[in-house]
């Protein structure tokens, strides 16, 4: 059976419980552009025809997490009702978007595991800071935290394994890698990624609307900085007195 | 404006509701009360909607002093309450007035208290809710947890003639833990990641919860359980009581404050009617967990909602007695039942 099709994906999701109270539609298990569109496309559908007991939705990479009252709503009706969206047509993908530029200051007491990541990719620091920082990445989800910026687009030699055992502490505004991922923390945190360095930006305002810099669909682009550079914006951005640079280009 | 003032903020003391409704998309996390259940018997007893804010009290609660006369609750663990050093049952609706100091202990059983006042506490509404947020220093008071000297507004309330001493039958509080707490769950939405192996000892094995467990998740030691191929998938978002399990092969379960989304497999889901208990426990507490179906868990949800829906015993009103026991003179307040 088709269910949902974008461009050339033709995806059957799977659709898991977590506990009662919980749905994952699952469109795969990889960080692909195509599969992501397919996640916002349901979560804008379910926005536009809900349901009794329906509460919300969470997007993230390749599955969309629904919360409902399975006592007012029951599972089944609720499958059949997503079916019955993945099944119809549209929903257009994005032509062009907007990408922020993201000051970094890499390594030190700012990237912790930058010299351990070097090592074990078998890399110098100095080329492991130009790889991170060369390319574009995606905001596929916003989740984890207020505003924390899911990034896809890592070059593969970065790419490693998650910590064994989260830190329990780890710092706002720290630039992190796992597997094909890059991120950002907003405010402190455990965190079972990689340290690669930090950012002066601040990703969660909680008194601006949006509460968050950075939005799905976005782009970004890390530039390195020294630390006097680093100071420079941290005071600014703590007069509000800074603006990120942001482009605009098209979409490959 | 009625206010409580605040002079001893307890171990960990935050104002909560029942958490922020549709937005994790933002990546801001739910909150609100981790054991809501009590959370909601003490709005009903004074006269509140059951999701109003009220103060969460882990291990050692706080000590307040009203500044206006205040009808207030306390429900959730057995810990011992005073008023000006009398002491006061939970789980009861009780009369502050004017310049009475409210004093909260330690827990005898059980993890976090939860006080509820006639009105509600009243602080700024942030994103849906009067929650504390902790690590986003947001909702609540300041976003922070109680200390000595803040004043907590309460909110404006008609006077619904309620009467201190209605009380919740003991068969419709919250259970607290046992030695060994069996914590029910529904299996997924990842178990299909793990070694069958673990699938079985996770129905067998009893954790601890740790030391550096807290709102946003439970961190258990026992037998570690191992993945088929490794703990990593693709990042996805966390329902309540998620079972998430690294590479360590340690569980955790994710809870009130917890991240919106993660990338470690989920072996199983705690079931919401048992969410309540969970957030009973605390460190040093030995866990252990049930599989049950989702028919089971749906059953369980209903069961618990049907609680909620029982009316409290009400009092018509009190006399104060004098007692002599001994010689001994004790006040003895009396409380009339309507039956």
């Amino acid at each position: 059976m088709e269910f949902s099709r974008w461009g050339h994906v033709n995806i059957m999701p799977r659709i898991l419980s977590a506990g009662e109270s919980h749905l994952i539609v699952e469109f795969g298990q990889t960080i692909d552009l195509a599969q992501n569109a397919l996640v916002h496309r349901l979560a804008r559908q379910l926005g536009e025809h809900p349901l009794v007991g329906l509460q919300e939705t969470v997007p993230s990479y390749a599955s969309l997490l629904i919360a409902y009252d399975p006592l007012v709503l029951p599972r089944e009706s609720l499958i059949a009702h997503c079916t019955e969206l993945m099944r119809a047509e549209g929903g257009l993908p994005q032509k062009r978007r907007e990408v922020v530029e993201v000051p970094v200051l890499y390594g030190g007491e700012w990237g912790a595991d930058l010299d351990a990541v070097a090592e074990r990719v078998g890399l110098t620091r100095d080329e492991v800071i130009e790889i991170h920082a060369s390319g574009t990445y995606t905001v596929y989800m916003i989740g984890f935290m207020p505003g924390y910026p899911y990034l896809g687009g890592l070059d593969p030699r970065l790419s490693l394994p998650r910590l064994s055992t989260p830190r329990t502490k780890v710092p706002a505004g720290t630039v992190a890698i796992a597997e094909l991922q890059a991120g950002i923390y907003p405010v402190e945190s455990p965190g079972g990624w990689h340290l690669l360095g930090r950012t002066p930006l601040k990703l969660y305002r909680p008194t601006c609307s949006p509460p968050v810099l950075l939005r799905a669909g976005q782009g970004v682009r890390f530039r390195p900085v020294g630390r006097v550079e680093y100071f420079h914006i941290l005071e600014r951005v703590a007069w509000d007195d800074y603006t990120p640079v942001v482009t605009c280009e098209e979409i490959a | 404006m009625k206010t409580l003032l605040v002079t001893e903020g307890g171990l960990l003391t935050t104002i909560q509701d029942c958490g922020r409704a549709g937005i994790q998309a933002f990546g801001v996390p739910v909150c609100g009360a981790m054991d809501t259940y009590s959370l909601r018997w003490a709005n009903k007893l004074v006269g509140n909607p059951q999701t109003l804010a009220g103060l969460e009290m882990t291990i050692k609660g706080a000590t307040l002093q009203a500044m206006a006369p205040l009808l207030v609750a306390i429900t959730g663990a057995d810990l011992p309450i005073t008023i000006n050093g009398f002491p006061e049952p939970s789980w009861q609706a009780l009369h502050l007035a004017a310049g009475d100091e409210l004093a909260i202990g330690s827990v005898s059983r059980g993890a976090r208290a939860y006080l509820a006042v006639m009105g509600g506490v009243d602080v700024p509404v942030v994103m849906g809710s009067r929650s504390t947020f902790l690590r986003g220093h947001i909702g609540g008071f300041g976003g922070r947890v109680l200390r000595v000297g803040d004043v907590l507004p309460i909110g404006a309330c008609e006077d619904r003639g309620l009467l201190a001493g209605s009380f919740v039958p003991s068969e419709l509080r919250v259970p607290l833990p046992a030695s060994v707490t069996t914590v029910r769950v529904m299996m997924g939405p990842q178990d299909d990641l793990f070694t069958e192996a673990a699938i079985l000892e996770l129905a067998r094995a009893e954790y601890v919860v740790s030391a550096d467990s807290d709102r946003m998740a439970y961190r258990l030691q026992g037998n570690p359980l191992a993945h088929r191929a490794g703990p990593d998938i693709v990042s996805d978002g966390i329902a309540p009581g998620s079972i998430q399990v690294p590479r360590s092969g340690q569980p955790i379960i994710m809870l009130a404050d917890r991240q919106t989304t993660g990338g470690y497999a989920k072996i199983a889901t705690v079931i919401g009617a048992d969410l309540p208990l969970l957030g009973q426990t605390k460190p040093g507490d030995k866990i252990k967990f049930a599989v049950v179906s989702y028919s089971e868990a749906l059953l369980l949800l209903r069961e618990l909602t049907t609680k909620l829906h029982q009316p409290i015993v009400p009092v018509r009103g009190h006399r104060t007695l004098r007692v002599t026991i001994d010689r001994e003179v004790f006040h003895v307040r009396v409380g009339e039942l309507v039956s």
